[in-house]
């Protein structure tokens, strides 16, 4: 099996390890990096649960080798919060309107959402539907993720929470 | 976010509280069992069987073996020998049960039935070896449509001499013979429901740490209740209970799949002891969906017999479920309460049910969220196409039906003793949020543009909180620790549903502490007290229950310290705030801090008979054997009669589960479970072809609701309060029960134009067009 070093910036520090040319990107960030919050759904590309942002954007960690993703900057759900442990504001907003219950699926909306936002911090109801649709959770019914997106984006317009 | 009470301290029931479990959660800080690893762990991959049935003649394991890396390749001759006892508590030691082999022994019986098992240093070498096994197979015929198993020549199990598993019956259906003779209207269908699942988002996991010198076992389980998962392991190996210790953290949803120990899991106990290492399985989707179980798979033949003017004379279900070749557990007392719910809320002089369950050569059954709930689906199902029969609205079909208040408490035809419910009053709720003559006259001026709008309603009372067995108790340790903080200690088994918070919230207002001053300890058996776990929606009314009598232990002891050391009466005391101060003057009392140091650490300056520490454990018995819990669903829909796709416009839910303890989970846990019912109707489908294959082994067939389908769910809440603790009703499952037939019912009701009666789900676009097509026809 061929192995290959690769170096990849995670939440900020240098990762570098030697990995087989199969390692997911996924596989790499729980197990090589001991970061576990990435979690694994369905290893096929439809659960969304995998999600991070590589060079910000957000990617399914179970569908990218590590070695594709060497030099790029990763960002997982540990390094969407503050370093001193304060909730980002999509963060703060699942956890005000419940948006979590199990929360195996969590780290991987809260990364999608993240990314969605700042490329669009204004969307419509329909907007966040669709741009949530890649994301399974089977706990919640979506209902307090709705919530939360909307929390999110009508602060950004200066509305209260509801 | 709290609720200010009558003396002004905190109430903290009742209030939108945020979660003690999100911070871990929200920020990739959780622990699920795939997040543990130790030093030297191995992993553990199945060899599936890709036949339905056939005979196992030989399994050539040395390819595997001698890849590096690999450590062991058991079959069923190294592991099911070692079996001491399988049974599970629910069921008990001679229950009638299922043979259940770890690993197939001889003859497979599913497609996804584990053969063998590989152990290696990582997963994805597992994987490899895994490939590398080979078994020759000798393919049998399969018993696969279970409508026909029971005249099918081939047995699932050859030992249990036939594939009826076992029947019940209530009264027999001769009994009602006469009323359904002599009635102005009688109404009969049958009605199929095809397999769905609960399709937790991580599937089964399991690490089995097993120190050989000790002979103890640590095993971190996603599970719905540990104590279950050490029980069987103690039983399945011979060893004593108190050497295996089970640490469930967080589980990624289980919705009843994670309940009971099943044959995979428990090859997994059982190779751990054989191997050098910690050993863990974690479950890939595709074995979440071909092996981890099936459930809702079941038809029934169901009568009605009106009078004239619509009210129910009596009711009548004759009911067959596919149970696959393992079930998981016997499933047939569970069929028996299909039948005996199958009247309803509603006022039915007459009932009779029979229930029959059939082995098949596919997955076996486990339980899922509400696994009666067919009894609510036939039902409400058959009341709609009775009053399109009869030409009764069927709003005002089930208005002349519904019990009422003041007829309470009431016993049904088959003995369920209904008490504190209010379906009247969630049914009337309900059509008001919604503007029942509104809708119809939308819906009217819809079908005049040529537009199919659709209204459907369900009404169900379930059992919440069994009175019975293993379930009947729950226990609960307090200890108030020498610095005044709390740590309450419980069973737990929370998979999403916010046990934790809730232990939080009712421990603060039964010590009368601050909710900051609580934490909690829950899932891990070294240091709870036994507990059955979250199953049968139980945890709320339960866990307040042990609360309850643990806490006021406590109080008593705090109460009785505080009035020594401020001079005053044991029943002066009030406690508040964290905080034991004498009535009406509040500025004289004591933190529970300093109260705790003196209890721990001067223990002689504590009043006679009052012993040192601030700690109690104690156990609740279920005040009620019953908890009923009653609510009504009422959805609307738009059908595309082109395409055949359906559009959820409206989602109402009222429900009395009793007074809230958090209103977010009572509303998350209803949320869950409607979006699961959804699925069920119009999208999910566990499917196998009509050779025993499975079809739907991937998110990519098995298709589960997304963002984009869901309507927004609005709720409405009726407080009845149960007889138990706090007046509290378990909310789990009633989600998964009431949502089905109300979207049923809106789309018959879309599709109604076109003279269709719907009998079968699943309601794909498909399905749809084919009724319609086949009403024209
Ligand atoms: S695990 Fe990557 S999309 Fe499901
Ligand atoms: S919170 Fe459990 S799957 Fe989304």
């Amino acid at each position: 099996m061929g192995e290959t070093t690769v170096n990849v910036t995670v939440n900020g520090r240098s990762c570098e390890a030697v990995v087989e040319a199969r390692l997911t990107l996924a596989d790499f960030l729980r197990e090589t990096c001991h970061l576990t919050g990435t979690h694994l759904g369905c290893e096929h590309g439809v659960c969304g649960a995998c999600t991070v942002l590589v060079d910000g954007a957000a990617v399914r960690s179970c569908l990218m080798f590590a070695v594709q993703a060497g030099g790029t900057e990763v960002t997982t759900i540990e390094g969407i919060a503050a370093p001193d442990g304060e909730l980002s504001t999509v963060q703060a907003a699942f956890r005000d309107c419940h948006g979590l219950q199990c929360g195996y699926c969590t780290p991987g909306f809260i990364v999608s959402v993240t990314a969605f936002l700042e490329d669009n911090p204004s969307p419509t109801d329909q907007e966040i539907r669709e741009a949530l649709s890649g994301n399974l959770c089977r706990c919640t019914g979506y209902q307090g993720i709705l919530n939360a997106v909307h929390q999110v984006t009508g602060a950004a317009r200066g509305e209260e929470p509801a | 976010m709290t609720v200010p009470t009558a003396e002004g301290s905190t109430r903290y029931a009742g209030a939108r509280i945020n979660r003690v479990e999100d911070a871990r959660l929200l920020s990739g800080r959780g622990t699920f069992v795939d997040d543990v690893s130790l030093p030297g762990m191995l992993h553990a991959c199945f060899v599936r069987s890709p036949l339905p049935r056939a005979t196992i003649r030989s399994i050539d394991t040395k390819a595997a073996l001698a890849m590096p890396g690999v450590h062991a390749v058991f079959t069923a001759a190294d592991l099911n020998p070692d079996v001491n006892e399988q049974w599970h508590t629910s069921v008990g030691p001679e229950g009638p049960e299922t043979p259940r082999p770890p690993l197939a022994e001889g003859e497979v019986r599913f497609v996804g039935d584990a053969v063998a098992l590989v152990v290696a240093e990582s997963r994805y070498l597992a994987e490899d070896a895994v490939d590398l096994v080979e078994v020759d197979y000798d393919p049998l015929p399969a018993v696969v449509d279970y409508t026909t198993a029971e005249q099918a020549a081939t047995l699932v199990h050859e030992s249990h001499g036939s594939n009826l598993i076992g029947q019940m019956s209530g009264l027999p259906a001769s009994a009602l013979q006469e009323v359904f003779d002599s009635a102005a209207h009688v109404v009969g269908e049958t009605i199929y429901q095809q397999a769905y699942v609960p399709v937790p988002m991580e599937g089964r996991a399991l690490a089995v740490d097993y120190s050989a010198p000790t002979g103890e076992l640590t095993i971190y389980s996603a599970t719905q209740a540990p104590h279950e998962v050490r029980l069987f392991c103690s039983r399945l190996l011979g060893v004593p209970e108190q050497k295996v210790r089970v640490i469930a953290r967080d589980t990624g949803g289980g919705f009843g799949q994670k309940i009971m120990v099943q044959r995979d899991e428990m090859c997994i106990m059982l190779a751990a002891r054989k191997v050098p290492g910690p050993l863990k399985w974690i479950e890939d989707r595709r074995e979440n969906l071909i092996a981890a179980g099936q459930s809702r798979h079941e038809h029934a033949a169901v009568k009605m017999a009106f009078d004239a003017e619509g009210t129910i004379q009596a009711a009548q279900i004759d009911f067959v479920s596919d149970c696959g070749a393992y079930p998981t557990p016997w499933p047939v007392s569970t069929s028996s309460v299909v039948g005996a719910l199958f009247p309803g809320p509603y006022r039915v002089p007459r009932a009779s049910f029979t229930t029959k369950t059939m082995y098949t050569n596919t997955v076996g059954r486990t339980a899922y969220r509400g696994p009666w709930q067919f009894e609510t689906l036939a039902r409400e199902m058959l009341l709609d196409i009775a009053a399109r029969q009869m030409g009764i609205d069927p709003m005002e079909l089930r208005r002349r039906n519904l019990l009422r208040r003041d007829e309470l408490p009431y016993t049904n035809a088959n003995g369920m003793p209904f008490d504190h419910i209010s379906p009247m009053e969630t049914f009337e709720q309900a059509l008001d949020m919604l503007d029942y003559p509104a809708f119809r006259k939308e819906q009217a001026e819809a079908r005049a543009a040529g537009r199919y709008l659709g209204v459907g309603i369900s009404n169900y009372v379930e059992p919440s909180s069994p009175g019975f067995g293993y379930y009947a108790t729950e226990a609960a340790t307090i200890r108030v620790e020498p610095s005044g903080k709390v740590n309450v200690y419980i069973a737990g088994g929370s998979t999403g549903n916010s046990i934790e918070t809730t232990v939080v919230q009712l421990a603060a207002d039964a010590l009368g502490v601050d909710i900051e001053d609580v934490a909690t300890i829950q899932g891990d058996t070294a240091v709870t007290g036994f507990g059955a776990g979250a199953a049968g929606s139980r945890s709320a009314s339960m866990t307040a229950g042990a609360i309850r009598e643990t806490a006021a232990i406590l109080r008593e002891r705090i109460k009785a310290i505080a009035a020594h050391k401020l001079e005053a009466a044991p029943e002066d005391i009030e406690l508040g705030n964290s905080r034991a101060s004498v009535r009406g003057t509040p500025t004289i009392g004591m933190s529970l801090g300093e109260l705790a140091r003196a209890a721990y650490f001067d223990p002689y300056s504590l009043p006679p008979g009052v012993p040192a520490g601030l700690e109690a454990s104690a156990r609740y018995t279920a005040d009620t054997r019953f908890v009923w819990v009653n609510a009504t669903h009422l959805c609307t829909c738009e059908v595309d009669v082109a395409t055949g796709a359906v559009k959820l416009l409206r989602f109402i839910v009222s429900e009395d589960c009793g007074p809230m303890i958090n209103p977010n989970v009572v509303e998350g846990q209803i949320a869950g479970g409607v979006v699961q019912g959804i699925g069920g109707v119009l999208y999910e489908h566990l499917a196998y072809d009509e050779d025993g294959n499975p079809i739907t082994t991937t998110f990519m067939d098995y298709l589960l609701p997304t963002a984009t389908e869901v309507p927004v769910i609005e709720y409405g809440h009726i407080e009845t309060p149960s007889p138990g603790p706090g007046g509290y009703k378990g909310v789990g499952e009633g989600g998964a029960i009431g949502a089905p037939p109300a979207v049923v019912n809106a789309v018959a009701d879309a599709l109604a134009p076109f003279g269709v009666t719907v009998t079968r789900l699943p309601l794909g676009p498909t399905q749809i067009h084919a009724l319609i097509a086949g009403n024209r026809g």
